[in-house]
């Protein structure tokens, strides 16, 4: 039996330098690195969209360095916010790249993280013995719309203004202390200078620093309990006679190389919009936010940004104000659940049967229908399927312990299925 | 084998929809709707903020018809100067009011109280008009002025924003026409017959010192401007854009070849 | 192979594979110097700032001979001084022994200000008002043989700070804190009337 040869590049330390023993006795540096990476071992068989969970750590680097370049431009304030973004689009050398960058880098976090989330569907990645690696990945993600949302209102635009009116005044239906809270929140009568300057000081230093342990706590959950893969097989459980998993590389160097792939693909979609479409035809950057907050005039279609509008959609289907509300929130939360609602003795689609598949590409479908709808005005037929496919979200959720304890499903492979490429 | 038709079939979806979402913006960006079979809605800027000597004219345009009244907050003469290639004594000579330096931003001398008092509203900054009502729409305004009496203060008024308090400050240049609207009839929601005014076409009153194709180009250089002025940076953006992707495909390209050689270990 | 599926040494090709990893490193870092470009960038003067610090105009003639102005020039204080022609005679007798750099070889002044004047005519000096010590504003001390500065004082600047001293040409004398004279900033005549601070050459004028 051959013995693992570690590629060049990925060799443990042998010739230790005086300084790096200097350092390692004093800070675990190389023992960290041969923990999380050379020493990680993580399935082969990952396909494309394993890609993703990397990709949204490259994207919050983007946007905490570009978000750090902002805050030294931007002047948060009723008078001074819009014109100090038009001052950083035009009088800062190369501030309209870094703007477009933040702005082009929020849109392409949610697109990274729903893919990444629907990743976890798709081979079952909540189920145990991962329910805090999701829930925590839930966390993130909530944190984030928090994070976009308060970024949202910074610019000052007449949808900021107005965005911020229509999601403040959600909690506005609480029972009892809904109208207190409102005005709380707001810091005074209506969206304000005073809300400005608290939504800036959340985006920029509490939500961001929530976000950084979030993601830490993440990374160490993953560690503990290992990545999952297409297959939802356990690799721990069929280990070499070296004590590694038989399935398993190790994540230095072979998945860091995949992965600056997969950056650099990343890195060209981003840099077609960044460049040539910043706008995005109005979904990244909306046209009447390039009109300043005006308090007596609401833009014609006040939709929220596209990663919004799912949930948005759900909140205009309901007729009664409260009961939307909730249900907006219920349909964020139900994520939370996933891990106790699914009875599915297998993880991975591969191995379901055709119930679970089907519940999930009506899922999918219903979240981007949804999406789409949440962009429409919300009148006629808008309004009709806008009603069902809130339906089908929530069936989802509320069926799946049924339809996951009665789907065929099919036996597991021992090992996880890869064919070597070269 | 079932199962990885079925990744496959997933991983075409995920093509599908980033395809999709493309499409939506591109179709966004270029097709706003059309209108009841008079077809000013759908006559297009086509503007190109490359094409130098039309951001010169829509300059020119814009300083002998709309800065009496509009100003341009965020824009530095200094700025227009460098990025429009006009030399700067030229600058000075024909498009710098008495008084003002290079470097002040290009802010009317109308008093926001006189705009207000002869217009009923102030007349609006026009940096950002460009992007935030889209190239076409200036471009239809533009276009669209009538003459309609009911309009006390100016006489006229606007197939793209009807009622407006502006002026048809152009209309020596472009002379007066008059709207011709024909009723239709049409069912409405309720199954009850509902007429409706819309407009038909228009009929000259006063010729203009231009010809229609002059007007126009006159026109569409004032929109090219606007739009330049709307965000500068377009000037420059496309273009580093261009070798930021080629560089970025490049080193994807090493990084793939990299990959490729590392992973002939996994079997 | 290997139970995990890792390969054998053997199959390596570990000179292509070390030549791959280099150029993707190599073309990486290149990548991140150019990104790390434009936030590096984004510091320098605003076009709001270098609008701010555009060319400054001063009208020297309501300026009496022995009178100073101050006018702001890129947050810089700017003395601007109509010497009398008894001060300019002055300067020529001040020397080496106590200045010291009379012949401003170490000093910072426009080419046509690298005289024993420093200045482009005789009657108007334009200095930098701030000390070349640590930066305080010296203080016009144009009387000679003024009270606190004793009856040997010739004339000219005196820091308040530290005690530097200058003469009527901003050089700087000897036992000053101060090592070098006062900078001259770029300026020029447009006519008799305007002095232009910020440009080297009447034709610049109106350049941002």
């Amino acid at each position: 039996m051959a013995t693992v040869v570690h590629p060049p590049g990925g060799a443990p330390a042998v010739k230790t330098g005086r300084l790096r023993a200097w350092i390692n006795k004093r800070l675990p540096v190389e023992e960290f690195i041969a923990n999380q990476l050379t020493g990680y071992y993580a399935p082969k068989n990952f396909n494309i969209w394993y890609f993703f969970g990397s990709l949204a750590l490259l994207v919050l680097v983007i946007q905490l360095l570009t978000g750090i370049f902002l805050t030294m431009f931007y002047k948060p304030g009723e008078a001074t916010a819009f014109d100090s973004v038009e001052f950083i689009m035009r009088e800062v050398e190369w501030g309209w790249l870094i703007r477009y960058m933040h702005s082009t880098g929020a849109s392409f976090f949610f697109i990274v993280v729903y893919l990444h989330m629907f990743r976890a569907l798709l081979y079952g990645s909540y189920k145990a013995p991962r329910e805090l690696l999701w829930i925590i990945g839930m966390l993130v993600y909530l944190a984030l719309m928090a994070e976009a949302f308060f970024g949202y209102v910074l610019p000052w635009g007449n949808m900021s203004f107005w965005g911020a009116q229509v999601i403040v005044n959600l909690f506005g239906t609480i029972p009892v202390i809904g109208p207190g809270l409102v005005e709380w929140i707001r810091g005074d009568y209506g969206i304000a200078d005073a809300t400005l300057n608290r939504f800036f000081a959340l985006h920029v230093v509490a939500v961001p620093l929530a976000l950084l342990l979030l993601v830490m706590l993440h990374l160490v959950a993953l560690r503990r309990t290992g990545s999952n893969n297409p297959d939802g097989i356990e690799i721990k459980e069929k280990l070499g006679p070296d004590g590694k998993p038989l399935d398993g590389i190790p994540f230095h160097p072979y998945y860091t190389v995949k992965d600056v792939v997969g950056v650099g693909v990343f890195l060209v979609f981003y840099a077609i919009v960044v460049f040539f479409v910043p706008e995005f035809g109005g979904l990244f950057l909306e046209t009447p936010n390039f009109e300043p907050a005006n308090p007596m005039s609401t833009p014609e279609h006040i939709a929220p940004v596209w990663y919004f509008t799912p949930y948005y959609a759900i909140l205009r289907a309901v007729p009664d104000q409260r009961l939307g509300a909730l249900l907006m929130l219920l349909s964020v939360l139900a994520f939370l659940f996933l891990p106790w609602l699914d009875r599915s003795k297998v993880k991975s689609v591969r191995y379901r049967g055709w119930m679970f598949r089907t519940a999930l590409t009506v899922f999918a479908i219903s979240f981007v229908a949804l999406g789409y709808l949440g962009l429409q005005p919300a009148e006629g037929v808008y309004v009709v399927l806008a009603r069902i496919f809130t339906v089908l979200y929530f069936a989802f959720f509320l069926l799946m312990p049924i339809y996951t304890r009665l789907d065929p499903v099919k036996p597991v492979p021992e090992r996880v299925t890869y064919h070597a490429h070269a | 084998m079932r199962t990885r038709r079925i990744a496959g079939m997933y991983r075409a979806a995920l093509v599908l929809v980033l395809a999709a979402l493309c499409g939506g913006a591109y179709a966004s960006e270029h097709a706003e709707e059309g209108g009841y079979g008079s077809d000013w809605q759908s006559w297009r800027a086509n503007t190109n903020v490359a094409n130098l000597s039309s951001l010169q004219r829509g300059a020119r345009n814009f300083f002998s018809y709309c800065y009496g009244c509009h100003s341009l907050k965020y824009v530095r003469y200094s700025r227009l100067a460098k990025d429009l290639a006009i030399p700067t004594d030229l600058m000075q000579k024909h498009l710098l009011p008495a008084g003002a330096e290079m470097t002040d931003y290009v802010v009317t001398s109308l008093p926001v109280a006189d705009g207000e008092a002869w217009f009923g509203k102030a007349p609006p900054d026009l940096s950002l008009i460009v992007r935030a009502r889209g190239a076409d729409y200036v471009y239809q305004f533009l276009k669209t002025f009538y003459v309609d009496p009911s309009k006390p203060v100016t006489g006229v008024n606007n197939l793209a924003l009807d009622g407006t308090a502006m002026p048809h400050v152009l209309s020596d240049l472009e002379g007066l026409k008059r709207a011709v609207f024909r009723t239709v009839e049409h069912t409405g929601e309720n199954g009850e017959v509902v007429t409706e005014r819309v407009f038909d076409h228009f009929e000259e009153v006063t010729p203009g010192r231009m010809s229609t194709e002059e007007y126009d180009v006159f026109v569409r250089d004032l929109v090219t401007f606007l739009d330049y002025v709307g965000e500068p940076s377009q000037l420059v953006r496309r273009s580093v854009g261009v070798w930021v992707i080629l560089f970025l495909l490049v080193f994807t390209w090493l990084a793939w070849l990299l990959k490729r050689e590392y992973w002939k270990d996994v079997h | 192979m290997a139970d995990n599926g890792v390969t054998t040494e053997e199959d390596v090709d570990s000179s292509r594979r070390k030549f791959l990893l280099t150029a993707t490193v190599g073309v990486g870092a290149v990548g991140a110097v150019f990104a790390a470009v434009p936030f590096i960038a984004s510091w320098k003067p605003s076009e709001r700032a270098r609008a701010l610090g555009a060319p400054a105009k001063v009208d020297v003639s309501k300026l009496e001979p022995g009178q100073m102005t101050q006018v702001t020039w890129r947050k810089q204080q700017i003395f601007v001084v109509r010497r009398t022609p008894e001060m300019v005679a002055k300067l020529q007798q001040l020397g080496d022994a106590v200045l010291k750099d009379p012949e401003s070889k170490s000093s910072e002044q426009p080419e046509y200000a690298k005289n024993e004047i420093r200045s482009r005519t005789p009657e108007i000096l334009v200095v930098v008002g701030n000390c070349t010590h640590l930066g305080c504003l010296p203080k016009p001390r144009f009387e000679a043989g003024a009270g606190e500065l004793g009856a040997d004082w010739p004339g000219g600047f005196f820091c308040p700070c530290h005690g530097s001293k200058f003469d009527m040409a901003g050089r700087v004398f000897e036992g000053s804190p101060a090592s070098v004279n006062l900078r001259v900033p770029p300026y020029a005549f447009t006519d008799e009337r305007t002095l232009v601070i910020g440009i080297d050459d009447a034709s610049q004028e109106g350049v941002a």
